[in-house]
């Protein structure tokens, strides 16, 4: 009898603890066995085929090594994972919530860390493989678009806005260094150039870009957006806007959907010049025969915008423990060295070279990072994240300026 | 098989308010009931009563017996009234004697027992060997035999024949004449034939209503 | 019993989630969502809505598809079976573009993208020989501002259904011998046929006329891969509202809805006066006597038309197949420079589950339409009442309240009670659109069976079970096939539906092709279209070929 009073009672405060205790990270063996079996829902962008290539290997790797079901619910566009938590948060279904893991950064993080969307307390400084995780000299990994992370999502890769012309049809010498510098090109090649439609992401980078070398004081794009001063200090955006926009590509009357969108019309000629926030892309591009092998990189001298991408996990996740494995996993070396490989994806590692073990540090020496790949340090200076609320504030008024027809 | 005879009791069909036929007459077993009528006149809905498929247009009362069984109070499927329409109407879907075993009673078991019935009645009307073949090539006349070979081998109570041989071409008409007549006298069996043909009525040697004149 | 319920039931599945939906999305659109803290009602969302940058561009825009598409696709038709019903000419057009129902709009509107696109197909074809472009020209085709490439990619879709409708319609009207009688008065062919046989059977095709002009007003995935983009057409825009991470949005994407309901609405009245105008011209025409014996060149266009919008889909997938098997393929090469199976070979792995998931949703989806149909038209045939005006509008609602006007409440309901994203709800929201389809193909050739078959059977004693399984059933196994076939492809092509209660967890072919349309990698898409576009086609296969197996000694059954 006592021995089925002591058996319930572990049950129940099993029960319990499976009901109230999120997995803790500082204990990675209960992390290891609880997740063991789970399905985990990935949602992350869906629009690259390398990308999905990429996680479905992830996928195989996990189920081998943890028994974790990997799903990579593909999305057009992270904020519609966002929603989903919030319509789930708004049906008061605080557990066993349909996303386990979001691929995301800047605008959606602060949207999800504001509304306490997230697992909490932080647990990105917790995984095993943090230790690997450069931290120091890649301060995006810690601030994400001005907005303290606080191991609320952990690192997965780093980006920076590189261009892309195909050498084979345009000469290198008149390529443009600055914002300015593309008016006039843009001037001199009508119709040769053109950006994302805002929201997409990249498509709104182009506007933080072209915002931080035009405004007068970069120091005030860190803070919040003040609707007091936002026309004045946007004034030289728009003015330069308004100047480009009409010698884009179909005269600015319709903008490619996304960065996929944008390589395909390099590919086929419509346009000159592109770019990407990865700066090995285009040999990727290259190696998959999307684009021709004379396409080379360039960037701006003054700098181009870099930020970090994350992986977070929602507060209601159903498979925390699968969500925490995975995201450690994607944070291995192992994981890393092929995510940076132009053949398979090119994404830049998050990780220090000199925190690696020699035969880890090896596989990333080991890599061919292809021949339209600029070197580190050619990539020229690195300029800030302005704060989630400006890639916002920038989306409406480009919308209300430019999104309604002419 | 029961010898018994067909009463039709007050039977009146109408549609919408207006009698189009009424009825009392007692049929005995081998006899021929022939109503005449232009087409239109509603002749047709007195077979489909007696049957119980009448469309739930019309309005219809009265009752028919076939000896002391109340056909109008059972449902259509346990009536047994056997019936032959204009066109053959055999089943597309399967051969001759497919058509023939699909109407023999359950009661009759084991397959080779059907078969053998469904042959023996083929070879009656003057098609044996021919349960293997695709109904749709047969001749106009032999689907019309193999039509009535298949109500045959039904057990009918009674016999329904709605102008049945309005579309045989002349010599074929008169061969199915008394190849329907023969068998029915030779069962048994009660029949009404409905008809706008006077030959039909003179073949059949019995009373004639006429209605809707 | 269970026949007694099967219309019903089949009503309350039709209308039940069709007014639950509306209700959940009105609600939000007046400000009431208490579960989203909104507990008054307010007409802020209204405003808020009027105030969006575009909004009656987007409004126009879906207005105007809706009345342009179903205006030349409806004309096409009209004036090509007015001119060439009965001829040899006709059957072989009719055989032609049949096929083209079974293609999903998401894949026709990406072979024509892949066609008329600067970079595309015809533009390779013609040059540099003829143009002399090296690069594409900078010219606005796909997604223009004014939705041309989007309309023309839905009236090539709507042609083929329309075609079908009509012929469906004709044998009531006796179009042969009103040719005859009307070609002895000197009347022009298709005057005859204007004047003739014309407004019955237009009659009969209305309420498909009218499920046409909805849907073209509210498509989401074809204005999503054709259609303007600055700004979008209203539909996609309210899409994207749903799915904005903002919780107010859902507010303002509710009285979008609203706004769309009222577009449809405002469609179908100036459709209906348009009716007007067009009964007054004919009647005119007539009485004025007017022959038009001369309509040659009349009937060539329409004949012309026909065959282009027909060629335009074929070889739109054609290009489709091409470019899944691309390599490296530059401006203006009319071929690739290398044929590989290499994206077929990378998008094999994550095709699996998406495939899986569209063949079970659309087969059980299409089980239960048939099913249910069945059972009504059993129940028809038993009371003898073949439903009325009344009950088609019934059958037809789904498809003339436009999806996105009831789609969100219902998601919203779904979300509720727990159950978005699960296999159930999603073949019940298929079977929501699948059955209208499934029904109004059945009933055709059912309502058209010599019932006196059945009597023969009862005659012979058989019990109506027997008589339905043994008899009816079988006889009628080649319109059962080619129902079920329209079910399925009908399942196949959804895309809201899918995208907003499979949630994301549950993707089909179309979805991830749709998802894919933004990515502009045509090699990607071109495997998803192309896939897309399969699975329909071997169900009519099947259904060709399955009656001609089954009853290859039965003549009367294999034609």
């Amino acid at each position: 009898m006592r021995k089925f009073l002591l058996g319930a009672a572990l049950l129940l405060a099993s029960t319990l603890h499976a009901l109230a205790g999120d997995p803790d990270p500082g204990k990675w063996d209960e992390v290891l066995n609880e997740a063991r079996g789970e399905t985990v829902y990935f949602n992350a962008w869906g629009g690259a085929e390398n990308i999905n290539a990429y996680l479905e290997w992830a996928g195989g790797e996990l189920q081998k090594r943890y028994g974790i079901k990997l799903v990579h619910v593909k999305l057009d566009d992270t904020a519609n994972a966002v929603a989903k938590v919030v319509a789930e948060k708004a049906a008061g279904r605080n557990d066993a919530g349909t996303v386990d893991l979001i691929w995301i950064n800047g605008e959606n993080f602060a949207s999800m860390k504001r509304q306490s969307l997230l697992m909490t307390p932080g647990w990105a400084e917790k995984l095993p493989s943090w230790k690997f995780v450069d931290a120091v000299d890649k301060p995006t990994i810690r601030t994400d678009f001005t907005i303290p992370v606080e191991g609320l999502e952990s690192p997965w890769g780093m980006a920076k806005l590189v261009f892309f012309h195909d050498s084979a049809k345009i000469d290198a010498a008149g390529l443009p260094k600055s914002a300015k510098e593309l008016l006039d090109w843009a001037k001199k090649n009508p119709g040769r150039f053109s950006y994302p439609q805002p929201p997409d992401f990249i498509g709104s980078s182009f506007l933080k870009q072209a915002l931080s070398e035009l405004v007068a004081d970069r120091a005030v794009l860190q803070k919040p957006v003040d609707e007091a001063s936002f026309e004045e200090v946007t004034a030289p955006l728009f003015a330069y806007l308004d100047q480009l926009n009409p010698l884009l590509w179909r005269g600015g009357k319709a903008f490619p959907q996304n960065y996929p969108a944008m390589k395909q019309l390099l590919a086929d000629g419509e346009v000159d010049i592109i770019f990407a926030f990865n700066p090995s892309e285009a040999s990727s591009a290259i190696a998959n025969g999307e684009l021709p092998g004379s396409v080379r990189s360039f960037t701006f001298p003054d700098g181009t915008l870099a930020n970090t991408h994350f992986v977070a996990i929602p507060y209601n996740a159903a498979a925390k423990a699968g969500a925490l494995v995975t995201a450690d996993f994607l944070i291995s070396p192992e994981a890393q060295a092929r995510k940076q490989d132009p053949k398979v994806w090119g994404d830049p590692t998050v990780l220090a070279m000199s925190k690696l073990a020699p035969e880890d540090k090896a596989r990333f020496e080991a890599l061919d990072l292809g021949i339209a790949t600029l070197k580190p340090d050619e990539l020229g200076p690195a300029i800030d994240e302005p704060h989630p609320s400006w890639m916002e504030r920038l989306e409406t008024e480009w919308k209300r300026r430019y999104g309604v027809g002419n | 098989m029961t010898q018994q005879g067909l009463f039709l009791d007050t039977v009146s069909i109408a549609l919408a308010g207006r009698v189009l036929l009424s009825v009392t007459h007692r049929i005995a077993p081998g006899e021929v009931l022939t109503v005449m009528g232009p087409s239109g006149s509603g002749k047709s809905t007195l077979l489909a009563y007696i049957g119980g498929f009448l469309d739930p247009a019309f309005q219809a009362s009265g009752k028919v017996f076939a000896g002391s069984i109340e056909l109008t109070a059972l449902p259509a499927q346990e009536r047994h009234a056997g019936i032959l329409f204009q066109d053959p109407l055999l089943f597309p879907h399967m051969s001759v004697a497919g058509n023939l075993v699909f109407a023999i009673a359950p009661d009759v078991t084991g397959r080779a027992q059907r078969m053998a019935l469904a042959e023996a009645t083929l070879a009656g009307v003057g098609l044996e060997g021919m349960g293997d073949r695709d109904p749709d090539t047969l001749s106009g006349g032999q689907k019309a035999r193999v039509a009535l070979a298949r109500v045959l081998l039904s057990s009918p109570r009674a016999l329904l024949l709605d102008e049945p041989f309005s579309k045989l071409d002349q010599d074929l008409r008169q061969q199915m004449r008394e190849l329907v007549f023969a068998k029915a006298r030779g069962a048994g069996l009660p029949v009404i034939l409905v008809t706008h043909d006077e030959a039909d009525a003179a073949a059949a040697q019995g009373p004639v209503i006429r209605i809707g004149e | 019993m269970l026949i007694r319920l099967g219309p019903p039931l089949t009503i309350a599945l039709l209308a039940g989630p069709i007014l639950l939906g509306l209700g959940g999305t009105l609600l939000p659109a007046f400000g009431y969502l208490p579960a989203l803290g909104g507990e008054a009602v307010t007409f802020d969302p209204l405003r808020q809505l009027l105030a969006e940058p575009g909004i009656w561009m987007s409004s126009m825009v879906s207005l105007a598809s809706g009345l342009v598409t179903t205006l030349v696709a409806l004309a096409a038709v009209m004036l090509f079976v007015a001119g060439w019903s009965g001829t040899s000419m006709f059957a072989r057009v009719q055989h032609l573009i049949s096929p083209l129902l079974s293609v999903p709009h998401a894949a026709a509107a990406f072979g024509l993208a892949f066609l008329i696109a600067p970079s595309g197909m015809i533009a390779r074809l013609v040059s540099p020989e003829l143009t002399g472009w090296q690069r594409p020209p900078d010219i606005l085709i796909v997604n223009d501002p004014m939705g041309f490439s989007m309309m023309a990619g839905l009236i090539v879709k709507e042609i083929p259904f329309l075609l079908l409708i009509a012929l469906a319609a004709m044998p009531q009207a006796d179009a042969a011998r009103t040719r005859a009688l009307t070609a002895s008065l000197g009347y022009g062919r298709i005057a005859g046929f204007l004047f003739g046989v014309w407004p019955p059977v237009y009659q009969q095709i209305r309420l498909a006329v009218f499920a046409v002009i909805a849907f073209a007003t509210s498509v989401v995935d074809v204005a999503a891969i054709l259609g303007p983009t600055a700004p979008a057409p209203l539909a996609v825009r309210l899409t994207q509202w749903m799915q904005d991470p903002e919780l107010s949005m859902r507010f303002l994407a509710s009285s979008g809805a609203l706004l769309q309901l009222v577009i449809t609405a405002a469609a179908l009245i100036i459709w209906i006066g348009l009716e007007r105008v067009g009964a007054l011209l004919r009647k005119f025409a007539c009485e004025a006597g007017w022959r038009f014996g001369r309509d040659t060149w009349l009937r060539q266009t329409a004949l012309a038309a026909m065959v282009f919008a027909a060629a335009t889909v074929f070889a739109g997938l054609a290009t489709l197949c091409f470019w899944s098997f691309a390599g490296l393929w530059p401006f203006p090469d009319v071929l690739p420079d290398t044929l590989s199976a290499k994206t077929w070979v990378k998008t094999a792995p994550r095709i699996g589950s998406p495939l899986a998931t569209t063949f079970v949703v659309a087969l059980l989806s299409t089980l239960l339409a048939l099913l249910l149909s069945v059972l009504c038209l059993v129940r028809e045939d038993e009371t003898g009442r073949i439903g009325g005006r009344w009950v088609l509008g019934f059958i037809y609602l789904p498809l003339i309240v436009p999806q996105v006007a009831f789609l969100f409440g219902l998601q919203l309901l779904f979300v509720l009670t727990g159950t978005v994203a699960s296999l159930p709800a999603l073949v019940f929201v298929h079977l929501i659109f699948v059955l209208p389809y499934v029904f109004l193909s059945l009933s055709d050739p059912w309502r058209a069976y010599d019932r006196r078959y059945e009597a023969i059977a009862a005659g012979l004693g058989k019990r109506r079970w027997a008589t339905l399984f043994r008899i009816r059933l079988p006889m009628l196994t080649r319109a059962l096939l080619t129902a079920a076939a329209v079910g399925f492809a009908v399942s196949v092509g959804q895309y809201l539906p899918t995208v907003l209660i499979g949630a994301g967890r549950l993707d089909t072919i179309t979805t991830e092709a749709v998802a894919l349309a933004s990515g502009g990698n045509r090699r990607v898409i071109g495997v998803y279209a192309f896939l897309q576009m399969l699975l329909p086609a071997i169900g009519f296969l099947v259904a060709t070929l399955l009656p001609a197996l089954i009853f290859r000694h039965r003549r009367a059954l294999r034609a």
